[in-house]
Order: C-alpha cells, then structure tokens, then sequence
C-alpha cells in the first residue's frame, strides 16, 4: 500500500479548443476539451490539466467557461491555469471547478502571488509551473511559455516556490519539450530531491519505457503528457499495465 | 432525501454536489444556522486550512446547530476537513477547538515523506464499514493533505499510510468521515458516497 504513480494528461487549449497535437482516434470533435476530459476521465486518467497557452486576458471569460463545461464531466481531480496573475484569477478558476491552480511567470515576477493563493486555497491547491531549461551546469527558469530566461536557477527556485507554499511543482524541461526523446531524468531527479512536496515530470514523453524511466530514475511523482494522449498513440491502460509489468504502482480504475 | 451541504467557503462544494447529482441525489448548500439545524442528512466539505473551517463554522454561528444535529442523529459525512474537524483539534491549529464528537487529535504526517499526501492510494478496512460496503478492497482513493486524525481511534473503519498510519475512514453511530476526497475518486468514491446516501435515508 503506498501511493500510485499518477498520469495526468494535459490540455494546451487556446481559452476554447485544444490547440496541440490532437488527433484523438474515435473522437468525432478532436479539439473538444469536453469531449477529451471525458474520455480520460473514463480511461483511468489520474488527473487532468487544463492550461489556456494563449491567456490572452479577452479570452479569460471563454477559459472559465472551458473549466467549468471540463469540470462537470470529471470525478478525478483537475488543475488549470494560464495567464494565473492576481489573486482573483486564481479564485475564479477555482470557482469555475478547478482542484488546484497553476502559476508560472506571473509567480516569477511575484512570488507573493504562491502565498497569497496558497493562503487562501490551501497549499494543496497551489501548483507552481516551473519552465527549466539546461544552461551549462545548472537548468534556468524560462518564462513567457518558455521563450525567455528569468536568470533564476531552476533548483533555488522551486525551493523558494515551496516555501511560499506551493504544494507541487509541474516540471518542464524544454530542451525536452516536444521532441520525443524521452522525460529529462536528471533534471527531475535534481528537483524532486530537492523539495518536499510531489513533482509532475512533463516534456518529451513517447514511449512507455520513457514513464518507466522517470518515475524510477526521474523519482517524479506522477508524469504529464499531451498529444501522445490526444493522437491516440499511447492509451492510458497499456500504459499502466506496462509500468504496472515493470514495477511501478499504479492505480486501475475499476 | 435532500443532503444539506455546509458551504464555508471550501472549493470542493462543486464537485461534491455534482457527485451526488449523479447519484441522482437532491442536495442544497448552505451556511444557514437554522437550515443546519432542520436538516435531515449533513454533508461537510473542506479542503485547505483547518482554521478557515474552525472559524467559519464559529463566526457563521453553524458550529451549535451542527453539533446538535449530529447529536439528535443526523447522518453526517465529512470529507477531508470535514473528518478532521470532527476530533478535538489539530496541530495545523493547536489553539483552535474542534467539534470534539470524536476523541484525540489530528497530527501532522511525518515529514520524512513528500507533503501534501497527493494522490491515489489504497486503504486496509480493519473492520465491518458500511461506507466501503461493495468496494474492492484494492480501490484507490484520491487524498491531498498534509494533516490527518489518528489510526488508533475506535470509530476508525479504514486506516491509510503515509509515513505514518493514519485515519483513512471513521464511522460511529451516525458519524461518518473520510480522509479522501470521494468526490475526486472516480467509481469507488461514487460508490461511498451512494452508501452514505442509503444509510442516510
């Protein structure tokens, strides 16, 4: 009896529709969050996150809505955020059904911000996002979707995130990010020894053996993934069946 | 049967009541005292610092009518905070007072393991539980919390481990608690809250 190793897969949505790597096999609309969620939901996913990329703040109202329609169709936990800035962001999408909330550059420029929603929520319900990418012996926090160094190093800062309060760190790696290759291990493994609470590991999954590898040498607590998910290429329950093959708890739902 | 669900504030109010939705399941939410005091099943959510609950239940003046509902019998089923706040106290908040209808206190988990306690886990059912009745005893839970009531007590019907045994499920009379979060557990949590709804009706 310990705690399974959890699979969250993740929605980048524009605010309405998602916007990355989706080709869901079976789905009549692909780009559906709503139609996503519930499939996962119904598939054995952990949790799921929602992120709007674009955060753009005229398409706030149209995100909430997202949350909300994502929300009513889940019995597993779910995190969003995006564009997260004050306080009253937060709170609205927790309003709208979201279990925990994601902070990421505007946290960078203020991390008042991770005490004031942890405060408020609970630190369980604060999760920072932190951008990491290698910079010689040691990994920057990137900013602006990961397009901007913040000239923080990635350990100290999820180690100050931690003390403000956050509750778990989403990790990603962008060297990773996109390629395929496999979760940056050492990376995560730096983090996760690092900090007290649960890590996410997010960035360059395709293989089943790649999950393998970050939860037993990344020691990730649980691991993100999108299009693999969405396109259809990976289901969820072979999954956990090959990591459940390979050792690792993992939960099935019944 | 309407369930009565306390809202002092608490995120998960939403979920729960979609939850019992799907179950078919009528329920209001509520910080009336008086509407606390007339209802015929309670529910109490809570998720994120003892004290907000404490002070709510306090500075709302919903701590009497809840007190005196649960004594009368009134079925109650608390989730997360909801459970905690049913013993004396809590370290998060030593100088607070619980409701005391369950004797100890809750302790912090061991920081020797990673906090919060988030995710999915399973439980050991030590004895006859009315709440996990028809659930595997392999299903996994959702739990996210950093505090948690002691395994030792006597209305304990599950225990859960996280670097320490702790209080995963209580059940006494018509007191029932849960640790985790059956609003975010998939089908076994549907499963729990469907046998509160029939033992509360």
């Amino acid at each position: 009896m310990s705690l399974a190793h959890r699979i969250i897969p993740c929605l980048d949505t524009d605010g309405e529709r998602v916007v990355k790597g989706v080709n869901f096999v079976g789905l009549r609309d692909a780009g559906d969050p709503v139609a996503l969620a519930a499939r996962y939901n119904k598939e054995g996913a952990d949790e799921l996150v929602v992120l709007d990329i674009a955060a753009s703040r005229d398409h706030r109202p149209t995100f909430l809505e997202t949350i909300r329609r994502v929300a009513a169709e889940l019995s597993i936990p779910l995190t969003a955020g995006g564009g997260v800035r004050t306080l009253e962001d937060g709170r609205a999408v927790v309003r709208a059904g979201a279990d925990k909330v994601t902070v990421n550059t505007a946290a960078v420029e203020r991390p008042e911000l991770i005490s004031e929603l942890s405060r408020e929520f609970g630190a369980q319900a604060v999760v920072l996002a932190i951008d990491a990418k290698r910079n010689g012996g040691h990994w920057d926090v990137m900013v602006r979707g990961g397009r901007e160094s913040a000239n923080r190093d990635a350990i100290q800062w999820a180690k100050s995130g931690v003390s403000l309060g956050a509750g778990e760190i989403l990790l990603t790696s962008v060297d990773r990010d996109g390629t395929r290759v496999g979760f940056d291990t050492e990376l995560t493994a730096a983090i996760s020894k690092a900090v007290s609470v649960p890590v996410i590991a997010s960035g360059g999954a395709k293989l089943p053996e790649h999950f393998v590898q970050i939860f037993k040498e990344g020691a990730a607590d649980a691991a993100l993934a999108a299009s693999i998910f969405h396109d259809g290429a990976q289901p969820i329950r072979t999954l956990k069946e090959f990591l459940s093959a390979s050792g690792i708890e993992v939960r099935f739902p019944c | 049967m309407r369930v009565t669900i306390i809202d002092y504030g608490a995120g998960n109010v939403p979920s729960v009541e979609r939850a019992l939705e799907r179950l078919g399941a009528e329920s209001e939410r509520t910080n009336l005292p008086d509407k606390i005091a007339r209802a015929g099943a309670l529910l109490l959510p809570g998720v994120g610092h003892y004290a907000a609950l404490v002070r709510a239940l306090d500075e709302q003046k919903m701590r009497e009518p809840l007190v005196g509902a649960i004594q009368r019998g009134v079925p109650f089923l608390g989730i997360c905070l909801g459970l905690q706040v049913l013993f004396e106290s809590s370290a998060e908040s030593p100088q607070l007072h619980g409701l005391s209808l369950l004797p100890g206190k809750v302790c912090a988990l061991p920081s020797t393991v990673k906090l919060p306690h988030m995710g999915w886990n399973q439980i050991a059912s030590n004895r006859q539980s009315q709440l996990l009745a028809g659930i595997d005893a392999s299903a996994y839970f959702y739990f996210a919390h950093s505090f948690a009531g002691p395994d030792s007590n006597g209305s304990t019907t599950a225990t859960c481990f996280h670097g320490a045994p702790f209080a995963a499920v209580v059940e006494t009379q018509n007191i029932y608690g849960v640790q985790f979060h059956p609003e975010k557990s998939g089908d076994s949590g549907s499963r729990l809250l469907q046998n509160f709804l029939r033992i509360a009706t």
